[in-house]
């Protein structure tokens, strides 16, 4: 059992500035995150060579020397309000479950995307833009292959980008919003010099790639064995067509990781976590920095992370109110820019699967009368993904939110549950 | 709204059985539930169907209601995953190797099957005990269901029949008028209660609530083929102050581990409690050690519904209400998907004064105020 | 340039790069992770540990969470069925 005077889990940008900021001001500090290295998704080390250079490398360099202490590779699954926290360590001989005790606890604990059933959409091939970004950094060539990337949001163009720095044919990028919903999020980011330098870094590495806005992925198709993709049928409201491709990268967004946060009892606006100006939530020794508390990007992970780092350590926040609130609002508009159309909507067809865990089809859940009906009749996120797959999906075409987050926050071996607890007997029969 | 002949409280798997039966009768039937039906107690349990003889009339209740499951199982559809994998109660030593000889007569006496196995038939049988076990008292004839999809079936049976389904919470029933949370006022000549452990309908019924915990793995097909009970589960049951746990594992269709079980009272606290929880696993890992590296998805609670002399209330709530329109189906502990058939038969003869096919009379709620049936059974 | 270690996937050995997830190489062999409930081919989704589609037999562990594992010499990986 370790004890902390500040616990931070999750070690991307907003973790990694919060433990920061607050090692850096005196306070003890453990950073959590359940990857082999720190960086979360938008900074994940990249086998092939170091990425993000410049933002990325400053930020582990202050994590480094803050005096912060670095645990990768424990991904917490019981969380108490109290002060404790359980984690599991995997590795390919041994489990292990470590238990730690804060004072407070900054959670920073990031996104994760968005999938919207279609049909075709569980065949491999079929991934998400984050998930096959994550796949190429981990070591999955795609020189030579031609992908299709779909679905909306900022993250496409940086994954387009990215994959075609690696080798890949990209033979479309295809955005669901309208180019009028966009523009306003389009024209704002004109007036910041870094986005626009990034925006134009895409345009360069993608300019034989067709951009379309207001399109979307209908069907995924298979190849001749049955197993595998082969093409896509895109449409844009208007017509529909066919394109051939080996990989189709496809996320609508980002939803929030809130588990520990819910698990614990912080109260949510909607479905991001509540959280006064200096990111600290309804409880009160519980923080929250980052996509959590809405989805807004890297600097407003930053600033985030860093406030509640300094709100920990008992240091004044007000000279990064400003950024923060600037931050925010390029969430705001970042959320009107990426609003889901209607059309996605009526995607699935009756055999669509939408629990991919236990293969409930659209069919199977269009007659229930709501989410617990739902999970009791078909096991509709029942299976080991708790639903962080099927709720969202759920949620867009049924309307219906997932009840209750429980413990364990994902599967651990039975061992794991033993290792929770006083060791005060109780009687069995002997 | 014209009269019903009887409106059932609760659509779980009592309340389904009992709204089928009632329907089957030829009667105009309401159900009204307050939740998403089987979300309460029968969406908490383990759906297995068990002959239990703690006492006689368990042990006629369950072997009668069993047989009723299997009379059903050919029709029900694949959702309610009735699997006929028996159960195996495993003995650690000697004294309980005894224990298994007499209740293997008892079992033979009352018409059901059960066989006697070695310590090696055990090992064969189930290779993932742990070797050192005495053996065992094999019961092919037990089951097991999803009791979520049976309760539905029941219902969605009962309204092919015409049962009238409310979607509302029961304010108050009583006198046959049922008063709904959204203002619909039913009324019926009979009102059935079947509402697991909830009691505020009729604040004299003798029910306590009896806390249990469950565990729920990930898919491993072949690890585990029976159902298997260590002999202590009964003990277990039967304490009436004590908290206690007993090892239950149950192998569901998907291949998926239920690892039961515990007990505890006076606790109406559903958050999981990891002291009784680590207890439980622990008790289990005695039995099966392999257990520990499996993979746990879920881990729940639930309240079971338990009565001073573990016997079900089924019949008139005469004796402990006044009230003539009132009627039972109420206190099944853990048997409650095993006991549903054949409740449901047994009350609804009661409602049409027939007789049943087992005596009525150890069940009836009205035994509840005489003091003899207050100690132990 | 990484040095490369060999892995055993379905049967089959594969030479991959060290520091390769396992769900990268089930990726580069065309191998599905694993076979749904339904028999339906699967493989990984969301690359970040989330949905589980990704899991396979590692070392003889079944439901391994292989886009969180990186390969080790003379692994053996099998798709989960």
């Amino acid at each position: 059992m370790m004890r902390t005077e500040v616990l931070v889990i999750g070690a991307g940008p907003a973790g990694i500035a919060a433990a920061t900021a607050a090692a850096a001001n005196g306070r003890e500090v453990i950073l959590l995150d359940d990857n082999p290295a720190p960086g979360g998704q938008i900074w994940r080390e990249s086998i092939a060579h170091a990425n993000g250079v410049g933002m990325k490398q400053r930020a582990l360099d202050l994590l480094r020397r803050s005096g912060a202490q670095i645990l990768p590779g424990h991904s917490v699954f019981a969380a108490d309000a109290s002060g404790t926290v359980q984690t599991l360590q995997e590795t390919s001989i041994a489990t292990r479950v470590d238990e730690f005790r804060f004072e407070k606890l900054i959670l920073a604990t990031g996104a994760r995307e968005r999938f919207l059933p279609f049909p075709g959409w569980t065949l491999p091939g079929v991934l998400g833009a984050g998930g096959l970004q994550a796949l190429v950094r981990s070591g999955y060539s795609i020189v030579g292959k031609r992908v299709i990337v779909a679905g909306t949001g900022p993250l496409l163009l940086a994954v387009a980008a990215h994959l075609a720095e690696d080798g890949a044919v990209v033979a479309g990028v295809l955005e669901q919003a309208p180019l009028g919903q966009m523009l306003p999020f389009a024209m704002s980011l004109l007036s910041d010099p870094a986005k626009l330098m990034q925006g134009a870094g895409y345009r360069r590495k993608l300019w034989k790639t067709p951009y379309r806005t207001g399109s979307w992925i209908v069907e995924a198709i298979a190849g001749n064995d049955g197993r595998s993709l082969a093409a896509v049928r895109i449409t844009d409201g208007a017509r529909t067509w066919s394109e051939p491709c080996d990989l189709l990268a496809c996320g609508y967004h980002l939803i929030p990781n809130t588990q520990i946060a819910e698990l614990l009892g912080c109260q949510l606006r909607g479905s991001f976590v509540e959280v006064d100006a200096s990111q600290r939530t309804s409880l009160e020794n519980v923080f929250c920095a980052g996509e959590p508390t809405g989805i807004a990007g890297l600097e407003a992970a930053l600033v985030q992370g860093e406030i509640a780092g300094l709100a920990c350590a008992g240091r004044p926040t007000a000279a990064l109110r400003q950024r923060g609130a600037a931050a925010r609002a390029f969430g705001v508009r970042m959320e009107k820019a990426f609003a889901l159309r209607k059309e996605l909507r009526s995607l699935p067809r009756a055999d669509t699967i939408v629990c991919r865990c236990e293969d409930v089809a659209f069919g199977d859940l269009q007659h229930r009368t709501g989410w617990t009906d739902a999970k009791l009749q078909t096991r509709c996120g029942m299976g080991p993904c708790q639903g962080r797959v099927c709720g969202p999906a759920v949620e867009h075409l049924l309307g219906w939110r997932p009840v209750s987050v429980r413990q364990p926050l994902s599967p651990v071996p039975l061992e794991a549950l033993c290792l929770q607890g006083e060791t005060a007997d109780i009687g069995h029969n002997d | 709204m014209q009269p019903f002949d009887a409106v059932i409280i609760g659509a779980g798997i009592v309340g389904s059985a009992v709204a089928r039966e009632c329907a089957l009768a030829g009667w105009r039937v309401g159900v009204v539930e307050g939740g998403t039906p089987g979300s309460g107690a029968t969406g908490a349990g383990m759906g297995h169907l068990v002959v239990m003889d703690d006492s006689p009339a368990q042990l006629a209740l369950t072997a009668y209601s069993r047989s009723l499951w299997r009379q059903q199982s050919e029709r029900l559809p694949k959702s309610v995953e009735y699997e006929s994998c028996g159960t195996i109660w495993v003995a650690a030593d000697d004294e309980e190797m005894a224990e298994v000889t007499s209740r293997q007569k008892i079992y033979e006496n009352a018409g059901v099957p059960a066989e006697i196995l070695t310590a090696s038939q055990l090992a064969a049988a189930e290779p993932n005990l742990r070797s050192g076990l005495a053996g065992g008292l094999l019961v092919p004839g037990d089951a097991v269901v999803y009791p979520p999809a049976a309760a539905g079936c029941y219902l969605t049976e009962a309204r092919g029949l015409g049962a009238e389904v409310f979607l509302a919470r029961a304010v108050s029933a009583s006198q046959g008028e049922v008063l709904l949370s959204d203002g619909v006022r039913l009324v019926a000549k009979r009102i059935v209660l079947a509402v697991g452990a909830e009691c505020d309908l009729l604040p004299s019924l003798p029910i306590q609530k009896r806390k249990g915990h469950l565990v729920i793995t990930d898919r491993y097909p072949g690890f585990l083929r029976h159902q298997l009970v260590e002999l202590g589960y009964l003990k277990s049951a039967h304490k009436v102050t004590e908290d206690s746990v007993a090892f239950n594992i149950q192998p569901r269709q998907t291949g998926q581990l239920l690892l039961g079980s515990s007990r505890q009272y006076g606790n109406e606290e559903r958050e999981v409690d990891a002291d009784v929880l680590r207890q439980m696993i622990e008790r289990a890992r005695q039995y099966m050690p392999g257990l520990q590296n499996l993979s746990v998805l879920r881990a729940w609670t639930g309240f079971r519904a338990a009565t001073a002399d573990k016997l079900p209330l089924i019949g008139p709530a005469t004796g402990l209400s006044d009230d003539a329109s009132l009627w039972l189906a109420a206190g099944f502990e853990g048997l409650g998907i095993t006991n549903a058939p054949g409740a449901a038969r047994l009350l609804v003869n009661a409602m049409l004064g027939r007789e049943s096919a087992i005596d009525a009379e150890p069940y009836l709620p009205a035994r509840m105020l005489e003091p003899a049936r207050l100690s132990h059974a | 340039m990484p040095d490369f270690i060999s892995v055993t996937i379905n049967g089959t050995p594969n030479r991959v790069a060290r520091g390769t997830s396992i769900a990268a190489a089930m990726l580069l062999a065309a191998q599905p992770n694993r076979i749904s409930i339904t028999g339906q081919p699967r493989s990984a989704l969301c690359g970040m540990g989330i949905c589980f589609e990704c899991s396979a037999v590692v070392n003889g562990t079944p439901h391994r969470r292989t886009c969180q594992i990186q390969c080790e010499p003379d692994m053996t990986v099998e798709t989960d069925r």
